[in-house]
């Protein structure tokens, strides 16, 4: 199992398969088979494999403990990625195909329409943290101030979510399935942070330096 | 992650192997058993397209309407296949998969209320009640999507003078046809159902109120509605009730599936009216577009008009009334 995780080429094969949702998109476009409504389509399946990816991200740390598998760490900084180049491709098949670059509907709707507004926001928050997520950026920030800083990913996915709950009419099943997910996912991090801190409180009497602890 | 170690943790604090393979092995075990419940609840949508229930049928002798739109059909194949039938699932694509063996045949709508003549009428007499007209007509949804069908059937007026109702008679309240066995995803669907809708008794009488048994030629296939329907082309499409099993009269305003329908903190999804009007935005978007289906992807967005653009026909029915009100 390690051995394949710290292959160079499972690597490539995550890639591959990251892209396989928009290979399909495209390859189904390209065969006039995006559905009566394409805008539509597109929007709904970009959505879909965002929240996927930022579940997916979310997951990582959580299964690295769990599983046993550090390893699993060279893939989150990837899947991290494509959750913000789904989402990009969820915006701008909005832009594009939906809105049809009427910017002042799109503006309307950003401020006018919250589950647009709650899921721009969401999108917004991951810019930075695609362009921060290169060693470089890790190395500048300093490891925990750039901790911090990613932790901004459980904002945009609760938004995520909220945005999603927010767009569909009645049937209500699927956001509540991510959100049982990433509830999962955050309170997994809650109780690690707390006991992290308890342990931290139990040693503090027999160590004179205070010490902090911090979850990611 | 920083992982503060205690000072006292021996080598007999660590988790053995086993136990945090067993670990792997039921998150792995929970994986499938996800798998399998996902599997398990497509089922019944595999089932229902295993066996072949009806299929259209032409109808023949169809007079043209005055009232037809001269712009281009949508591809009955789109009309076919991009349903809102909740019934038979939410999705776009349920409908056409899940009703494929919908039964439809014996079939009897009740009209009930205030009538002096209430009566059962089977498929064959509401066949033959009036000449089927030809109607090309806009269908605009309130989810900003159009198409353009051609409508099989004749003006609900026509079955409404038959049983004569009273002065009491003031709106037409639709039920549409509910069975759990034929329709388990109803009760997923987050609405009220069976689907009740309701218009005002001059709205229904306006000659544009469509009571329809086909599309294309043909009678209508399950996921449109079969084997009747309305069709009110002014107002937002899931006015029009599909697969009515009862038309009743009544004195004061019918609670409709949509209007007692509350969103996430009481949010209301549309009213009794619903006229198709660019002004008034749903709560959660803009009405001044519409996506006129059939386009492709690179389509741009036309304008919604008021009324769908049969103002002519039914803007006089509305004088006096504030429309951003009464939405």
């Amino acid at each position: 199992m390690r051995k394949i995780l710290t292959s160079k080429w499972t690597k490539v094969v995550v890639f591959c398969l990251c892209l396989l949702p928009i290979a399909l998109l495209v390859w189904r476009g390209f065969h006039g088979d995006l559905t009566a409504n394409p805008s539509e389509f597109l929007e709904h399946r970009t959505g879909d494999w965002t929240l996927r990816f930022v579940v997916i991200t979310l997951s990582i740390t959580p299964l690295r403990k769990i599983l046993g598998l550090p390893e699993l760490i060279r893939f989150r900084r990837m899947v991290g990625l494509f959750a913000f180049f789904y989402g990009s491709m969820h915006f701008t098949a909005w832009i594009c195909f939906d809105k049809f670059f009427d910017w002042p509907a799109m503006w309307a709707d950003v401020h006018k329409r919250r589950y647009i507004t709650v899921g721009a926001t969401g999108f917004v928050l991951m810019i930075p943290l695609a362009i921060t997520s290169t060693a470089g950026w890790i190395r500048r920030l300093g490891g925990k101030r750039w901790h911090r800083l990613h932790q901004a990913i459980y904002i945009t996915a609760i938004a995520g979510i909220v945005h999603y709950y927010w767009q569909v009419k009645s049937d209500v099943r699927k956001p509540i399935e991510y959100a049982l997910l990433v509830a999962l996912l955050l309170s997994w991090r809650l109780a690690s942070w707390l006991i992290s801190r308890k342990r931290v409180a139990d040693t503090r009497p027999r160590s004179a330096e205070p010490t902090t602890a911090e979850s990611a | 992650m920083l992982i503060q170690n205690r000072g006292d943790l021996t080598y007999a604090d660590v988790t053995p192997r086993g136990l945090y393979m067993g670990r792997r092995n039921f998150l792995l075990g929970a994986l499938g058993t996800y798998g399998a419940v996902a599997l398990w609840k497509r089922l019944p949508g595999w089932m229902a397209g295993a066996v072949t229930g009806s299929v259209p049928r032409p109808l023949g002798n169809l007079v043209p309407s005055p009232f037809s739109t001269t712009e281009t059909a949508t591809p009955a194949g789109y009309v076919e296949s991009y349903n809102n039938f909740y019934e038979f699932g939410t999705d776009k694509a349920d409908p056409s998969r899940n009703a494929k063996n919908f039964v439809t045949s014996p079939w009897t709508v009740s009209v009930e209320g205030e009538v002096a003549k209430p009566r059962q009428f089977s498929m064959d007499e509401i066949l033959k009640l009036a000449p089927l007209e030809e109607r090309i007509y806009r269908h605009r949804c309130v989810e900003t999507w159009s198409i353009v069908v051609p409508w099989i059937g004749y003006s609900l007026s026509n079955l409404i003078k038959l049983v004569e109702p009273t002065s009491k008679a003031k709106y037409v309240a639709f039920e549409s046809y509910y069975d759990p066995r034929q329709m388990p995803w109803a009760s997923k669907a987050g609405i009220q159902i069976p689907y009740l809708e309701g218009l005002r008794l001059d709205e229904a009488m306006n000659p544009l109120t469509l009571l329809c048994v086909g599309m294309y030629a043909e009678t209508l296939p399950n996921q449109d509605g079969a084997p009747v329907r309305i069709v009110v082309p002014w107002k937002y499409g899931f006015k029009s009730a599909k697969s009515l099993v009862k038309i009743r009269f009544v004195k004061s305003e019918p609670l409709t599936t949509w209007d007692m329908f509350r969103g996430f903190g009481g949010m209301p999804e549309y009213g009794f009216y619903a006229n198709v009007n660019p002004h008034v935005d749903h709560p959660r978007w803009s009405q001044a577009k519409e996506h006129r289906l059939g386009g492709g992807l690179f389509a741009r967005p036309i304008p919604t008009l008021m009324f769908n653009g049969y103002g002519d026909q039914v803007a006089s029915m509305y004088a006096g009334m504030d429309l951003r009100k009464y939405f």
